[in-house]
């Protein structure tokens, strides 16, 4: 199996669901030619055509209504927006239509889309690049919201959004875009929406993240290892709906739980998670339920940023200190 | 010169297109389909019931027993003239006031009584499937139709989407960003802006600074043309050309539909705060019915028997929607959850659960 990038699992996934499907269309901002800014979707013009990856003026609200209007007549369109920064004039197409026109008719229209974007901090860009509002668009009833944070993952989990008869915004971790390595097969097979992974059983402390922070999540529970912490690492990947089965189920295995983001605390998706331990798992807490997360700020400009972001220590001390409750 | 002689690079007009007068008389020869006797009747018939279908409408909001609805009084020849011109098997993605085109296209009176009552099984209507429902957000069907264009665009299919939409609309993004991607790639879209002077309290002038809405399509690429909106047969003629030409791949067109609000915006609006009697008054003379009926009447096609036929004919229309509209079984609490998504994810089935009272919360 050949070892590759985020980014080019995002890449071979949609060249997969094309070869696939005729009716996959890809379209967006400089996905033609130039193969999109971060390279996603390079080769894919070439090989299929600039009907089916097309380049659209520069208008976002255009991109996510256009895919609305596609999908109604059963194209499989997946837009594009450069980063999450340029995804808000969408909103109102998410909100509005992609995620309730299936409700709205009583299942008569369907909107089976994906809207791509880079999510989050960590990749020294101009302003308005490096926003993780996740929580905003899980928020949104009738959406799904998916975010991979492996190669491995981003392949399989493109090809179940892409097939998927319902709106799905799909959230690439900008920052892990070439530095998550893997080796994924080209077997076409999706993996499941809706559910968490779990990268790392543990008994003594449940670390929840999504997206990048994994990266920083896995050392932390490296670090706490070497000191006889086992930490289990849940991986939520999608994030509407998400898997409160394995939250709930892991939890009542280590009593104790941190929540790991880099978007801002306050009515973060953290947020839903602690609220739900608290409705459903608090018998079985030894401990109160930490967020490890940005703080309340505007994400700041390169050379901040990192602070605003979990870093390893502050999860390991979190992690501690829910420890130290026995 | 007073450009110092620079050259022009490109010249644009506006046309405007009317032919019928007012009083019914004709400022000029009319379009071959005009001599159709039936299709004019049917033109005016579909006119009749939609303003007999508002008027209920409007006293069933008064009684509590609809919600808020927007009614098309002088507005009449706009949707009927356009769905006129469209086949079945092309697209509408109408604004929230546009009940006479979907009413023409199929739609039951009592699915838009549905709709209006609160209940969105009225937008899983009668009219053909693939048609859009209202849409309340103002402008933001347009880029549906461009979707809706381009896949038939990409499928060769000789199909048209036709949207519809106010003149407020025009000034959102929405609808200039749809028109000009409609234009890049030539899409068999029309665009259709019933400029009926107002959006809400705002009047036309404070809307845009444009001379006409029609121009707008000109830096989008592509023709845009005025048309007597109160003139049933100018909009049925506007929209033919329209749709044949988007058919035939010679790309999209743009009408602007100029009439008048003679009714308040919505049943929750009184217009009187911001316009008054006499301006609306004065805008009586123009409406499309007494137009057309005067031209039917002075042509021998349309008598006072069939005046007084249709009248009860329309009235027992709507009264049997009504009844049926108002013996439409209630919806369980529990079915908002059946259409959020193909399947229900299992941690909404639990609060589905919950609210059928089925105890599980
Ligand atoms: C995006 C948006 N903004 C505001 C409103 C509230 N609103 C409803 S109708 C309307 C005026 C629309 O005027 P116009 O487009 O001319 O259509 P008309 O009602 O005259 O048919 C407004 C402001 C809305 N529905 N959508």
């Amino acid at each position: 199996m050949p070892e590759m990038t985020l980014v080019e699992a995002v890449n071979l996934a949609l060249a997969r669901a094309m070869e696939d499907d005729p009716d996959v269309v890809v379209l967006g901002e400089d996905v033609g030619i130039n193969g999109g800014v971060f390279r996603a979707t390079v080769g894919l013009q070439a090989r299929f055509g600039s009907e089916r990856v097309l380049d659209t003026p520069l208008a976002e609200l255009l991109i996510s209504g256009l895919c609305v209007g596609m999908a109604a007549q059963g194209l499989k369109p997946v837009g594009e927006i450069q980063f999450m920064g340029f995804l808000y004039p969408c909103i109102d197409q998410l909100v509005n239509h992609a995620s309730r026109i299936r409700n709205r008719t009583r299942g008569r229209i369907t909107c089976p889309m994906v809207l791509r974007t880079p999510h989050g901090a960590g990749i020294r860009a101009p302003e308005h690049h490096s926003e993780s509002t996740e929580a905003m668009l899980a928020h949104i009833p009738g959406l799904r919201v998916v975010i991979p944070s492996s190669p491995e993952r981003a392949y399989g989990l493109l090809l179940a959004a892409i097939r998927d008869p319902d709106p799905v915004v799909f959230l690439e971790p900008t920052r892990i875009y070439r530095a998550a390595k893997g080796e994924v097969e080209d077997n076409g097979e999706a993996l499941p929406l809706d559910v968490a992974f779990v990268l790392r059983q543990g008994r003594d402390v449940t670390l929840i993240s999504w997206g990048a922070m994994l990266k920083e999540t896995m050392a932390a529970a490296d670090a706490l290892a070497a000191e006889g912490v086992a930490a289990e690492v849940i991986d939520l990947a999608t994030l509407k709906p998400y898997d409160e089965a394995t939250v709930l189920g892991s939890v009542a295995k280590t009593g104790r739980c941190v929540i790991v983001h880099e978007a801002t605390r306050t009515g973060g998706f953290g947020a839903e998670i602690a609220a739900l331990i608290a409705e459903r798992g608090l018998t079985s807490l030894l401990a109160p339920v930490a967020r490890v997360t940005g703080y309340d700020t505007v994400i700041p400009m390169a050379r901040l940023e990192q602070h605003m972001m979990p870093s390893v220590d502050r999860i390991v001390t979190a992690a501690r200190r829910a420890c130290q409750f026995s | 010169m007073a450009d110092g002689g620079l050259p022009v690079v490109a010249r644009f007009d506006v046309r405007h297109r009317n032919y019928l007068a007012p009083d019914g008389s004709i400022n000029r020869p009319l379009p071959a389909f005009a001599s159709d006797a039936d299709l004019l009747t049917a033109l005016y018939r579909a006119m009749m019931l939609l303003r007999n279908f508002d008027r209920k409408a409007v006293a069933l909001q008064r009684t509590g027993r609809l919600g808020t609805y927007a009614v098309s009084l002088g507005q009449e020849a706009v949707s009927v003239g356009i769905a006129s011109a469209m086949r079945a098997e092309d697209v509408l993605l109408p604004s929230y006031r546009d009940n006479g085109a979907l009413i023409w296209r199929g739609v039951k009176l009592e699915e838009i009584l549905l709709f209006w009552g609160g209940d969105e099984r009225g937008n899983h209507f009668s009219g053909p499937i693939e048609d859009f429902p209202f849409c309340v957000p103002v402008g933001s069907q347009a880029p549906h139709s461009a979707g809706v264009a381009y896949a038939f665009k990409l499928r060769k299919q000789p199909r048209v989407a036709v949207c519809m939409f106010g003149d407020g609309a025009t000034s959102k993004g929405d609808v200039y960003e749809a028109m000009n991607f409609a234009g890049v790639h030539k899409l068999p879209v029309v665009f259709v802006a019933t400029n009926n002077q107002w959006a809400i309290s705002v009047p036309l002038r404070l809307q845009t600074g444009c001379e006409t809405l029609a121009q707008k399509a000109i830096a989008a690429g592509f023709i845009g043309e005025q048309v007597d909106g109160s003139d049933v047969v100018a909009m049925r003629a506007a929209a033919e050309d329209a749709i044949s030409a988007a058919r035939d791949g010679r790309g999209p067109r743009f009408i602007e539909a100029v009439t008048y609000r003679l009714g308040d915006h919505t049943t929750s609006d009184d217009a009187l705060r911001y316009r008054s009697a006499e301006e609306v008054q004065a805008r009586w003379k123009e409406e499309p019915i007494a137009r057309l009926r005067s031209y039917l009447v002075g042509q021998k096609m349309w008598s006072k028997a069939e005046e007084e036929q249709l009248a009860a004919e329309c009235h027992e229309r709507v009264e049997a929607a009504v009844e049926r509209y108002l013996a439409t079984e209630p919806r369980r609490p529990e079915s908002m959850f059946d259409h959020l998504y193909a399947d229900l994810p299992g941690v909404y089935a639990a609060q589905r659960r919950e609210l059928a009272g089925e105890g599980d919360a």
